[in-house]
């Protein structure tokens, strides 16, 4: 008994000193595809080697919730790729250490908080999209849509995925941009119909383009850079910019105030604006903060720079409580809205 | 009596118990003759395993005191008192071998290996197991594991022995046979014991002094000879033996059941409502009419083995009936049986007189 | 009679041995451990249901300019604006923590255009507030133009009261979950308790062959995790499935799919139950029965069913339990289909709304516990039969009987065993339904959310750290409780704390950790975000069946071994571990397993806790399922299912060497 204890007693230590064990180690909040995040560490780490990171990956509605809720005690040092409506919330909470990384000059001014010192710097946009399955499609009798408001046609009902926007950014982002294209009333109308159409609401932004890519529904809205991913990996998709226009968000890299390490996360966040790093993001988003990088990405839809919205951040962050909360009202639940 | 030159071992005084609201014990006051064996008897529930447990510390009194050689132990935890003890369930540990059983107290009194070893061995000679010592518990029979639990409960030579019911899980025939073993090994070894049982038969034929107990209170403490001529109480008379009971009126002479006097010794008040006994042994045939003689009818006859058991009726006593022992012998004799009429007297002597009219 | 006013004084106050003060030390740990992990957190959970965060107009002062930008008139508070017009423009005061308010709308001409230029304060400290995204507390005057006053929003402050519940109970889509979760739960329990009463039923009462196959069959769902017969589902029914057309057109995403997975992961707790039940129940009364020449189906009806019925009861709550508490399952298949565990789950993590995640625990707490509490009370009557002596039945032969149950539990097998065959394809397909080729690209995890192969491990050594920790606990504790003397209120409190968890569903439990662990005045704060929390959190999940496994073993240990061995003077430690231990291995064996399956399977408690470096494997199952991966989340899926088979397989082993070992004292020679 004596032998037992004392091992779970060193290993509960144990587990409970590790992460305070190594020197250099930054918790690096993201909501960045999984599958980039080894490449952004591996990129990095050729330049600082001497810097850790440890990722907490999820999406963008975990990451800012879990962000918020631990306001008092946060446990991240450093937030690098979170969209900026997050960021803004954030900032409004005095939750971000505001820092001028060095050269933040020469990034596209639109992408750096109003601030001076910014509260974040941003790293590239991410667009909504249309994903179509063209298979599922000829089978169902789908036509292609070409517009936002083609998808509230009674001939897709049932055949239409979207993200929750609750929980997923992609979702909050193509919610804003309606309501700031259409209008609050247009906004909720279109969505009205909207959801007659749909068949179900995903927890993350990149699952509806995922179930359309595997045939699971004809259209997901999604965004781009998902899509490009699964037509790469094969599958029989067309990525689709609605003629009225994208909403977008952007990625965006911020310190969180309280760090135990501010010079480490000065670093970090000094590296994440390099020219280096906006090549990397390149890879998959076709517009970055860093003028002059960016290069097409393959089989990026044509056009969707010039059809991306002029996306009010600031409205988007300081209604995001009320639109989610009307939303959810709306939409959330079988039951449908009988107001 | 106990008399002076005795070493008084362990000392009772005042003792209660309570279990919530409910009092188990009550007011016992009890001394216990170094090197004698005694028994507490009683029917269930009457407090006598709660007396054993709280001599023992196991639970401990509410109020009172305990005293075991000269020392007041009453309020110190089991482990710091010096007795060994016998349970009913024999509660031998299953995985460890008799072996093992027996020198569980011994091992960490820092005693060699090999002294361990010659004592038990000696144990295991002295409970007549000498070969089992290897086996495990389970491979032996009642009888041989409730020997190797007393093995066990006196290896460190503790100076109280407890034995809580030892023989109740046994079978008859092996319990008669432990019975003698268990006595004679405490007469060996001269350990002060006190056993717990609700078999009178257990008690009268081990105990040196018994002690009956009923709701938490002593009844009576004496030798099985007392305890069964003389009872001090109604309960007692009851409990050991079998006992005729007549609800009876005091007359100065004696006693009048129903319609019958009975003469007796008594010290209760004419007119007061009594309960006359007689032991069924106690009544004998008799041809002539005469003082406390009854004319009876045999209602039936059992059988018992070494004696008949006869119900008799009588028209003096009305709708008592009384149970008669006879020997064989008698019964050839008179040619008893069911249906005859018989004279049978109740020695003034052997009616003892009891408070009664409730 | 005397009475207990009678006994003299003083009493005997016991001196404390050294045992006593090593047992007293454990069990005031474990009781530690159990109000700290336990009653603590649901404590906070509690007081955060009735947080609420209201929009106190009175803390705000604003003053308004003419077209000059000269400030003639005197402040006013938001609260005076809003009182002064009708209707008020502002109605709804009670809001999240995230709430945030414009104030334009107390200025009926207000434009962004106009001249007119503002001052706004707070009244003290307490009153914030945000202008554009910068954050102003306290009564320091901004001076604003109207452009930028358009971007002042107030924040709300925090009190307590009931307003979470009236808004919870006022929005239906929210209310609407409760019916939907009544209702799911209510015929789930009613297909399951059938399927598996004629499952037990075959085994105890037919000569069928396969009888162990068909045993071992109906145990397979207990070794994944409840939302992998949604994954299963969505390749059978899915828009993809190729069983699509069974569906007639209906949608298995919703409480189609919800209900088949819900029958498939609580069938063998059902089956369990019912089994023993039926196994208790005595042959004497079908012999009165059949010497009465009573027909089968009379003697099913007046023998069996009645024997069965606590079994029955009994089986219908813990299925109704599971079901109603389960988060994993419908949220993969649920589609719109909202119940209250995954409203926990989208208010928590979707809108960051504790409080209201908080009220929704509430609301699931009272049939959980409801349930819970029937249940113990109908599993006293049947333990009350069960020791009862009684005649086991031997079933006789019957050709005709003994085909139909074998075609019948071939059925539910077939059931079983699709499911997991289903995930077992999915994983190893390359790309469903354009490239059927066989591939183990979806076993590369590290490609994927929910944190690749590394969760694997963590899962695997939070099962093993479950079932090391989770044991010593909770035998101790058991010990505590069965074998110790004295201190009985303790050990009472004790025994109740230790019945608790199994009325807090798994969500409930991890949301409470969050409010209690991750409050920075904690001293504990610093398990937050640890594997040392996934362990608590685990332990605690699952302390009730362990505690119970405990109790039971020792009872069957005789009373008096404590006594014996205080009389010898030894210490209970040599006791508890020379004979109280291993005479129990088998039920700490089967404790260990049972915490080391279910710290690989669950996801409800620990989807709230877990932390990039303490990812869990059921949970990568659930967020690899939510990005739209569902054959690596299958994949993953099985690879819990090969671990849990591969840990009963050796616990299988462990515990038939053990029983041999100890076959001579166990059994006697």
């Amino acid at each position: 008994m004596k032998y037992l204890s004392t091992t779970a007693l060193t290993t509960v230590l144990a587990l409970g000193l590790a992460a305070n064990a190594m020197a250099t180690e930054l918790t690096v909040y993201t909501a960045v595809e999984a599958e980039d995040l080894p490449r952004y560490a591996a990129a990095f780490n050729e330049d600082h080697p001497d810097i850790k990171i440890n990722w907490v990956r999820d999406s963008t509605g975990v990451i800012t919730a879990k962000l918020l809720a631990e306001k008092n005690n946060p446990q991240a040092d450093v937030i690098w790729g979170l969209a900026a409506t997050s960021l803004l919330l954030m900032k409004g909470e005095d939750m971000l250490e505001a820092y001028a990384p060095a050269g933040v000059d020469k990034l596209d001014p639109k992408f750096v908080d109003k601030s001076t010192p910014p509260a974040w710097t941003g790293m590239d946009a991410w667009v909504a999209a249309v994903c179509y399955n063209t298979v599922e499609g000829e089978k169902n009798g789908v036509p292609a849509p070409t517009s936002w408001k083609d998808l509230t046609n009674p001939v897709y009902k049932g055949h239409i995925i979207m993200p929750n926007p609750n929980s997923s950014g992609t979702g909050f982002l193509d919610v804003s941009s309606w309501l700031q294209m259409f209008g609050q009333d247009g906004g909720w109308a279109y969505m009205d119909g909207l959801h007659e159409n749909i068949a179900r609401y995903t927890h993350s932004g990149s699952a509806p383009c995922k179930l359309a890519a595997a045939g699971e529904t004809t259209i997901g809205v999604s965004f781009a850079f998902r899509g490009a991913k699964s037509k790469a990996a094969g599958a029989p998709i067309e990525i689709i910019v609605p003629t009225e226009g994208v909403g977008w968000d952007m990625e965006a890299t911020a310190i969180v105030a309280g760090t135990d390490d501010l010079d480490a996360a000065k670093t970090l966040v000094d590296w994440t604006i390099t020219k280096k790093a906006n090549e990397l993001y390149n890879s998959g988003y076709a517009v970055v903060a860093y003028p002059g990088v960016a290069k097409p990405v393959q089989y990026f839809p044509d056009g969707i720079v010039d059809a991306m919205i002029d996306n009010d951040f600031e409205f988007a962050a300081n209604n995001r409580g009320d639109i989610l909360a009307e939303w959810a009202k709306r939409y959330d639940g079988k039951s449908d809205p009988k107001n | 009596m106990l008399d002076d030159t005795q070493n008084i071992y362990l000392r009772i005084e005042n003792l209660w118990k309570k279990f919530g609201n409910f009092v188990a014990l009550q007011e016992i006051s009890l001394d216990v003759v170094e090197g004698e064996f005694l028994c507490f008897l009683g029917p269930s529930g009457c407090g006598k395993t709660t007396l054993l447990r709280a001599i023992a510390g196991l639970d401990l009194q509410t109020s009172g005191t305990v005293e075991q050689a000269g020392k007041d132990v009453s309020n110190l935890p089991p482990a710091e008192r010096d007795f060994g003890i016998v349970f009913q369930s024999y509660a031998l540990f299953p995985n460890l071998t008799i072996k093992k059983n027996i020198s569980y107290g011994l091992e960490n009194a820092k005693m060699p290996k090999a002294e361990i070893n010659a004592r038990v061995r000696e144990l295991l000679e002295m409970v007549g197991l000498p070969e089992q010592g290897d086996k495990y518990p389970a491979q032996l029979s009642g009888g041989q594991q409730q020997r190797i639990a007393l093995a066990r409960a006196i290896a460190s030579k503790p100076g109280l022995l407890l034995l809580d019911e030892p023989l109740s899980a046994l079978d008859a025939k092996v319990r008669v046979f432990l019975r003698h073993e268990i006595k004679e090994l405490q007469r060996q070894l001269g350990v002060t014991t006190v056993m717990v049982t609700h078999d009178q038969e257990e008690a009268l034929s081990m105990a040196d002094r018994i002690v009956v107990m009923n709701h938490g209170t002593i009844e009576q403490v004496g030798s099985p000879l007392e305890i069964y001529r003389d009872p001090a109480s109604l309960f007692v008379a009851d409990f050991i033996g079998a006992m005729n009971q007549m609800p009876a009126k005091a007359q100065p002479e004696g006693v009048r059941a129903g319609a019958a006097p009975l003469f007796c010794t008594h010290k209760f008040p004419h007119g007061a409502p009594v309960i006359a006994t007689i032991r069924p042994e106690d009544i004998i045939p008799t041809a002539e009419p005469g003082q406390n003689a009854l004319e009876t009818q045999i209602v039936s006859m059992e059988f018992l083995g070494s004696f008949f058991r006869a119900i008799l009726s009588s028209r003096a006593l009305g709708d008592i009936e009384l149970m008669a022992d006879f020997s064989i012998n008698a019964v050839r004799r008179l040619h008893l049986a069911a249906g005859q009429s018989l004279m049978v007297q109740l020695p003034p002597d052997r009616i003892k007189v009891f408070e009664g009219g409730k | 009679m005397a009475s207990v006013s009678d006994i003299p004084k003083p009493f005997v106050k016991p001196k404390l041995g050294r045992d006593d003060w090593m047992q007293r030390g454990f069990m005031a740990m474990i009781a530690i451990y159990l109000i700290v992990a336990l009653a603590m957190p649901l404590y906070a959970m509690l007081s955060k249901a009735f947080s609420t965060y209201t929009f106190d107009l009175s803390l705000y002062e604003v003053q308004v300019s003419d077209k000059d930008g000269n400030f003639n008139a005197p402040a006013k508070t938001l609260l005076a604006l809003n009182n002064a017009l009708d209707p008020k423009p502002i109605k709804r005061l009670s809001t999240s923590n995230t709430g945030r308010k414009g104030v334009t709308k107390l200025f009926p001409d207000f434009s962004f255009r106009s001249p007119v230029k503002y001052r706004f304060r707070g009244i003290d400290e307490n009153a914030v507030y945000i202008v554009g995204s910068k954050r102003f507390t306290g009564p320091d005057w901004q001076e604003l133009d109207s452009n930028t006053f358009r971007r002042v929003v107030i924040r709300p402050t925090r009190d307590v009261g009931l307003s979470n519940f009236v808004t919870y109970f006022s929005t239906p889509s929210l209310f609407q979950s409760i019916q939907n979760s009544l209702l799911i739960a209510a015929i789930s329990t009613v297909i399951t308790v059938s399927l598996a009463f004629w499952f037990a039923y075959a085994l105890a009462r037919s000569t069928m062959r396969f009888k162990g196959f068909f045993r071992m069959v109906a145990m397979m769902p207990i070794l994944v995790p409840s939302l992998l017969p949604g994954i299963a589902l969505i390749y059978m029914f899915g828009k993809q499935g190729f069983l699509n057309g069974l569906l007639m057109g209906q949608s298995i995403y919703g409480p189609i799919g919800i209900v088949i997975g819900s029958v498939f992961f609580t069938f063998p707790h059902a089956m369990i139950i019912i089994a023993t039940a039926l196994s208790i129940s005595d042959a004497r009364l079908y012999e009165a029965s059949v010497s009465l020449k009573a027909s089968r189906w009379k003697t099913f009806w007046t023998v069996t069913i009645p024997g069965a019925r606590y079994g029955l009861f009994s089986a219908a709550f813990v299925v109704f339990n599971l079901v109603i508490t389960d988060f994993g399952l419908p949220k993969v298949i649920g589609g719109k289909f909202n119940m209250l565990a995954v409203d926990i789950y989208k208010q928590v993590i979707g809108q960051q709304n504790f409080e209201m995640g908080a009220v929704v625990s509430v609301v699931l707490l009272v049939p959980a516990v409801l349930a819970f509490a029937i249940d113990r009370q109908v599993q006293k009557k049947q333990v009350a039969l069960l020791s009862a002596r009684s005649v086991v039945f031997e079933p006789k032969p019957d050709r005709k009987y003994d085909r139909i149950f074998l075609i019948y539990s071939s059925l539910v097998a077939l059931f079983i065993v699709g499911i997991i065959a289903v995930c077992q394809f999915a994983a190893v397909i390359k790309f469903w339904p354009y490239d059927l080729s066989l591939s183990l690209n979806n076993y590369d995890f590290d490609r994927m959310d929910g944190g690749g192969w590394g969760s694997y491990k963590n899962s695997l050594l939070l099962a093993l750290l479950t079932a090391i920790i989770g044991t010593v606990v909770v035998f101790l504790g058991g010990y505590m409780v069965e074998k110790t003397k004295g201190f009985a209120k303790g050990r009472a409190l004790f025994q109740a704390l230790a019945m608790l968890p199994m009325a807090i569903p798994g969500m409930v439990l991890g949301l409470s950790y969050i409010f209690f662990f991750n409050n920075p005045d904690n001293p504990l704060n610093f398990i937050y975000g640890t594997m040392i929390i996934l362990v608590v959190s685990t332990v605690t999940h699952f302390y009730t069946v362990s505690h119970l496994t405990a109790i039971t073993a020792l009872k069957q240990m005789d009373t008096e071994f404590e006594s014996v061995s205080q009389s010898l003077k030894q210490p209970f430690y040599k006791l508890f571990w020379r004979v109280t231990v291993p005479v129990s291995m088998p039920a700490i064996l089967n404790i260990s397993i049972y915490l080391f399956v279910n710290a690989m399977t669950t996801v409800s408690a620990v989807v709230f806790l877990y932390s990039t470096n303490t990812a869990l494997a059921s949970v990568a199952v659930l967020n690899m399922d939510d990005a739209g991966d569902i054959a690596p989340a299958a994949a993953m899926g099985m690879m819990i299912f090969y671990t849990n088979a591969g840990a009963r397989i050796l616990h299988a082993l462990a515990s038939r060497r053990l029983l041999k070992r100890s076959e001579a004292w166990r059994k006697g020679g």
